[in-house]
């Protein structure tokens, strides 16, 4: 079975710097996989790149079957990225804004009032997003993610601003993918709680990745071998 | 039928978003009947200009309201990532260009009935010639709504958008301030058949940039 994200060699630019240097990362279904590393490592920028939210530059990437160097839209609808913002509007409720992730990713039958009640919003169900707690709209950032039944989970310090129950629930959702055969990719500071959720850890230094390979893919071949290989099937550019 | 489902859960979105903040009914409201009424203040109303400009000042006036309608349909996406939101919710970018285009629409449309009802109070004028001048109204105001959503998107990433918005778009609707005025004009004056021309050049407007939206918004939203 192809992995659920595949990168090899992968740049990208944010303006003239290269926030990835060329990032070899392989993850596969219902894989937790934890991103660690410093300030400006380019966490966020992968993070981003496997959303196809920024270009790739160079190398080849390839998410959720998507050759995102075609075509970076298409699998969008498959995953759910949960980034520094909730993406929300001010103006709906938490129940509406739920609703609208729901109905724009064409979910059928999806599950609001379940994702509404594992995040403890089904008492704030009626409350606009612009009179909630930090705390509250990361949640309801969970939610949202959640009702869209992604098949790639994208987490960008996900713990910051939680409370205990908050957490709990994040950490339940988080351990609860594998056998739901949902891949996350998890970018955290908070090593100690996330290293128990994780299969493996990744660690970007100044835009290149450590670790980024399981023990299998580099043991069968290299990622530079790999990547001359992709790019002559697929014809994209490296 | 996708399309139209997607762009009504956007248009609707945005509508809601605009009934609780209520923006368009206490703010740009408002401007509009204040810009009608210094005009108003301005022009002689003994020698008959107020009657004859009427129409000029007031789709000047529906060009200014719609400038304040679509800043408020990008600054809504300018909060809390939404616009990111937006990008990854697998919406088709021209069931959102028409959702939101169309959420800009009916806000005009709304405020263009009562800016109306301003213009025959303040103005001393009959709307006469329904047909032409409703059908100049509609096809100006989705052809101002249509361009507005292009170059909103356009100036959504930017730090200048509140200024850039109307240097962009101002120039690009002068065929619609222009086209609307004469139809309007010749319709009140009872000439209903010198605002047909008008009025298909309106509806030209209005389907070109209809169509070059949805093109366009896709690529203008992922660069924004």
């Amino acid at each position: 079975m192809p992995p659920v994200v595949r990168l090899r060699s992968a740049v990208c630019l944010l303006g003239r710097f290269p926030a990835l240097a060329g990032v070899d990362l392989d993850v596969g279904e219902g894989e937790v996989v934890l991103v660690s590393g410093g300030n400006g490592a380019g966490k966020t920028t992968l993070l981003r790149l496997l959303a196809g939210l920024v270009p790739l530059r160079s190398g080849s990437a390839w998410v959720l079957g998507s050759d995102l160097s075609e075509d970076s839209k298409t699998h969008r609808r498959q995953l759910s990225l949960v980034g520094h913002e909730t993406g929300c509007y001010d103006d709906l409720t938490v129940a509406e804004n739920v609703r609208f992730a729901a109905r724009a990713a064409n979910v059928a039958d999806p599950p609001e009032e379940e994702v509404l009640h594992q995040f403890g919003l089904t008492p704030l169900r009626d409350v606009v997003h612009g009179r909630l707690s930090a705390g509250q709209r990361r949640r309801l950032g969970f939610a949202i993610a959640m009702v869209r039944t992604p098949k790639l989970l994208l987490l960008d310090e996900p713990h910051a601003g939680l409370d205990a129950e908050g957490r709990a629930a994040l950490d339940a959702m988080v351990a609860g993918s594998p056998a739901a055969g949902r891949s996350v990719v998890l970018v955290s500071h908070e090593l100690e709680r996330t290293r128990p959720l994780a299969a493996r850890e990744v660690v970007l230094t100044a835009g290149q990745a450590h670790g980024a390979l399981p023990e299998s893919s580099r043991a069968v071949e290299g990622p530079a071998t790999e990547l001359r290989e992709d790019t002559t099937q697929s014809g994209s550019r490296t | 039928m996708n399309l139209l489902r997607e762009a009504a859960l956007v248009a609707g979105k945005d509508l809601r978003i605009e009934v609780r903040s209520r923006v368009t009914v206490q703010q740009i409201l408002p401007f509009g009947l204040v810009v009608l009424l210094l005009f108003a203040f301005a022009l002689d109303p003994h020698s008959g200009t107020l009657s004859k400009a009427a129409p000029g000042v007031f789709w000047i006036t529906v060009l200014f309201a719609a400038l304040l309608a679509i800043g408020r349909s990008f600054s809504i996406e300018a909060e809390n990532g939404a616009r990111d939101g937006l990008r990854l919710s697998g919406l088709d970018s021209a069931a959102l260009f028409l959702g939101k285009a169309g959420a800009v629409v009916i806000e005009l449309a709304a405020l263009e009935a009562l800016l109306a009802a301003g213009v025959v109070l303040l103005f001393n004028v009959g709307l006469g010639g329904a047909l032409p001048l409703a059908l100049a109204t509609v096809a100006a105001t989705v052809g101002v709504a249509a361009t507005g959503t292009l170059y909103g998107v356009l100036a959504a990433g930017l730090r200048v958008r509140e200024t850039l918005l109307p240097v962009l778009l101002l120039p690009v609707v002068a065929p619609v301030l222009l086209g609307a005025t004469r139809a309007w004009e010749a319709a009140i004056s009872g000439a209903s058949s010198d605002a047909w021309p008008w009025v298909a050049l309106l509806g030209i407007f209005a389907v070109l940039f209809t169509g070059i939206g949805m093109l366009a918004f896709g690529p203008l939203l992922e660069e924004s």
